[in-house]
């Protein structure tokens, strides 16, 4: 089982290859990916270096090309796609059909993963995309039971990739449009789900407000912890109660689930937080790279596990994690 | 330009979802959506029962389309989608595909097809890869502005695409689908046993900030917008961008007159008010001049 790490920038991707990932994903410096954040990702020069980086120790690289591209900016797509080419990288992380398209006909022995924004939960789906456009991963969206998970495992027509720790996404991906919906900007258009540039914080009398574009996502009282305004984990009211009506601020963990990820056959675990540091890249992969290992011999002894899971929740939102929906009563 | 009626998102009792579409029935709207979208668990009415409203639809001279579900997550889901594959291919009926499971399905049993908002088509190549595959007809997805309207429109014509367009004009956009139940969640129910509560909210169960502006509807596994979108006064620009197809999602008030008020526009009437004197809620036209969908643009056509 591969263990798929994020590089959000260089030195992040440094620390996942030294502390024992398998492969990791990076973006380019624009749109075309679903984590565009100012001062993150990759330019040629930064790619280049990343690339060599990682594959001269036996690590390889994916980029992701994610997001959906309109027509009047068509060639930004396409020139990333030539771009990740060039650079050598071990397989393209596609969403659109048409981009997926362009890239089996351009570029065909270069692998094509299918993203998480791709939004296949069914084998039906998994082989349209499989027979359309000869992907060999996917990426499974993080609507699933891990039951709902081990049918698709047993069917599915090419390798499935599954998110093993960080930010819940409570949404189909690649089918949220949320975001937009208040800021213009969602992961599908512009790569960004509750973007900064929407953000304004303010102290009040009622407690700190946190507004995306206009829209008060939450208030938080002296002394409780404000996390960063995702829009669908805000508090909200519906009838007389104001609570998360969505979801809470916790990350996803399915450290648990590990052993049986690996008996399903699942061919990679996947980190999210190409927006985190690179000490949280290295102490994720460095507890995930272990677990892995563990797993793959033997069964864990409870303490060790206990370590672990303490050791991720430091890094978790809230100090939470979840199961999420691999969980049935999650939902 | 024809009118459509989308496919119902909420969960009306079944005696309603009748009478509702008995109406439908004498309205002036050319193609009807009918079907469960949104959750497996709404069963109110089975495939056989929607059969019979569309017969009676296309007794009245209706064209009829079965509605695939969004989210499938099981094989339960994927049987049924395939039992509403075979149903719309006896009765000759066209699929609305709502995900890449009903795309897969569809084109292997060579039924042809439309894509709902939810199929994510946001430039020609990627439309033209379903065209080939049997796509009809497809539904311009809602975050979408009327610049990238315009640009996917010339990219039909110069390539010479056949397939109709269809635009999502009238009612609260769908925005997003989870495994998670919302309506349960409220309710602190569990999605397996949820009582079937979605049932007491009509339109939905409205979700608002703490300072009280309407964020979202919750319907269920499904959210929508909290305002309604209305591109009424939009229809002479989708006239002459060739648009095809207009849709207006049902809504449990006033439906008449909507589809009504949409009607004369296309026939050129010009009312005097341009919004829709018809309901209390909150308009938006964002996403239409590549704003935030929440926002009322006042546009001057």
């Amino acid at each position: 089982m591969e263990l798929v790490c994020p590089a959000g920038n260089l030195p992040a991707l440094k620390k996942a290859v030294d502390e024992g990932a398998d492969a990791v994903y990076f973006g380019f410096q624009n749109a075309t990916n679903a984590r565009q954040f100012i001062g993150l990702n990759f330019n040629d020069k930064r790619a280049r270096e990343g690339v060599d980086y990682a594959q001269s120790r036996g690590c390889r690289v994916f980029c992701a090309i994610n997001t959906y591209p309109q027509p009047s900016r068509w060639s930004e797509w396409t020139g990333a796609v030539d771009q990740a080419a060039a650079l050598g990288v071990d397989a393209l992380i596609l969403a659109d059909m048409g981009l997926l398209d362009y890239a089996a006909q351009t570029y065909p022995d270069l692998s094509r993963h299918l993203s998480v924004q791709g939004s296949a939960t069914s084998r039906a789906a998994l082989t349209f995309y499989q027979q359309q456009f000869g992907i060999k991963r996917a990426v499974l969206p993080r609507v699933l039971s891990i039951a709902q998970v081990e049918d698709l495992a047993k069917q599915s027509p090419v390798e499935l990739e599954v998110f093993a720790f960080g930010s819940l996404c409570i949404m189909a991906e690649g089918r949220c449009y949320l975001s937009s919906y208040l800021t213009d900007e969602s992961p599908n258009t512009r790569g960004a789900c509750s973007p900064a540039k929407a953000v304004r914080w303010q102290e009040t009398d009622a407690g700190l407000e946190a507004r995306l574009n206009g829209v008060l996502i939450d208030r938080f009282l002296d002394g409780e912890k404000a996390g960063y305004p995702t829009l669908c984990k805000g508090r909200f009211a519906v009838g007389d109660e104001t609570y998360h009506a969505l979801e809470e601020p916790v990350s996803l963990s399915t450290l648990d689930l590990l052993p049986k990820l690996q008996a399903m056959g699942i061919a990679a675990v996947k980190i999210e937080g190409r927006q985190r540091s690179p000490a949280y890249v290295a102490q994720v992969t460095q507890v995930w790279r272990q677990a892995i290992d563990k797993a793959r011999t033997s069964a864990a002894d409870p303490a060790q596990l206990q370590r672990w899971a303490g050791q991720l929740s430091q890094l978790s939102e809230g100090s939470l994690t979840t199961l999420g929906a691999y969980h049935r009563k999650w939902k | 330009m024809k009118l459509s009626l989308g496919p119902l998102l909420y969960y009306w009792k079944k005696s309603e979802v009748e009478a509702f579409y008995e109406q439908v029935s004498q309205w002036p709207v050319e193609i009807v959506y009918l079907g469960e979208t949104v959750c497996a668990r709404r069963r109110e009415l089975k495939l056989d029962d929607w059969a019979s409203i569309a017969n009676q639809l296309v007794q009245a001279g209706k064209q009829v389309v079965l509605s695939s579900q969004t989210l499938i997550e099981s094989e339960g889901d994927l049987k049924q989608l395939m039992r509403l594959v075979d149903l719309a291919a006896s009765q000759g009926w066209q699929v609305e595909a709502n995900d890449q499971s009903a795309l897969q399905l569809l084109s292997e049993a060579e039924v042809p097809f439309v894509s709902g908002p939810a199929v994510n088509i946001y430039n020609p190549r990627t439309l033209q890869r379903l065209v080939n595959l049997g796509l009809q007809r497809w539904c311009f997805p809602v975050e979408l502005s009327r610049e990238t309207l315009a640009d996917m429109q010339q990219a039909i014509a110069a390539q010479g695409m056949q397939v109709e367009t269809e635009v999502f004009a009238y009612g609260h956009l769908p925005l997003a689908w989870s495994s998670r139940c919302f309506t349960a969640r409220y309710h602190d129910l569990p999605k397996d046993r949820c009582g079937f509560v979605c049932q007491q909210y009509q339109d939905g169960l409205l979700m608002r900030s703490q300072e009280a502006q309407d964020v979202f509807v919750l319907n269920g596994i499904q959210s929508l917008s909290g305002a309604c979108c209305n591109l009424a006064d939009q229809l002479p620009l989708m006239q002459q961008l060739q648009v095809d197809v207009v849709r207006l999602s049902p809504q449990a008030q006033s439906m008449a007159e909507v589809v009504s008020h949409f009607d004369q526009l296309r026939h050129g009437w010009t009312p005097l008010e341009t919004t829709i004197p018809l309901h209390d809620q909150l308009d938006c036209n964002g996403y239409w001049f590549g704003r935030p969908g929440m926002e009322q643009v006042e546009s001057g056509r």
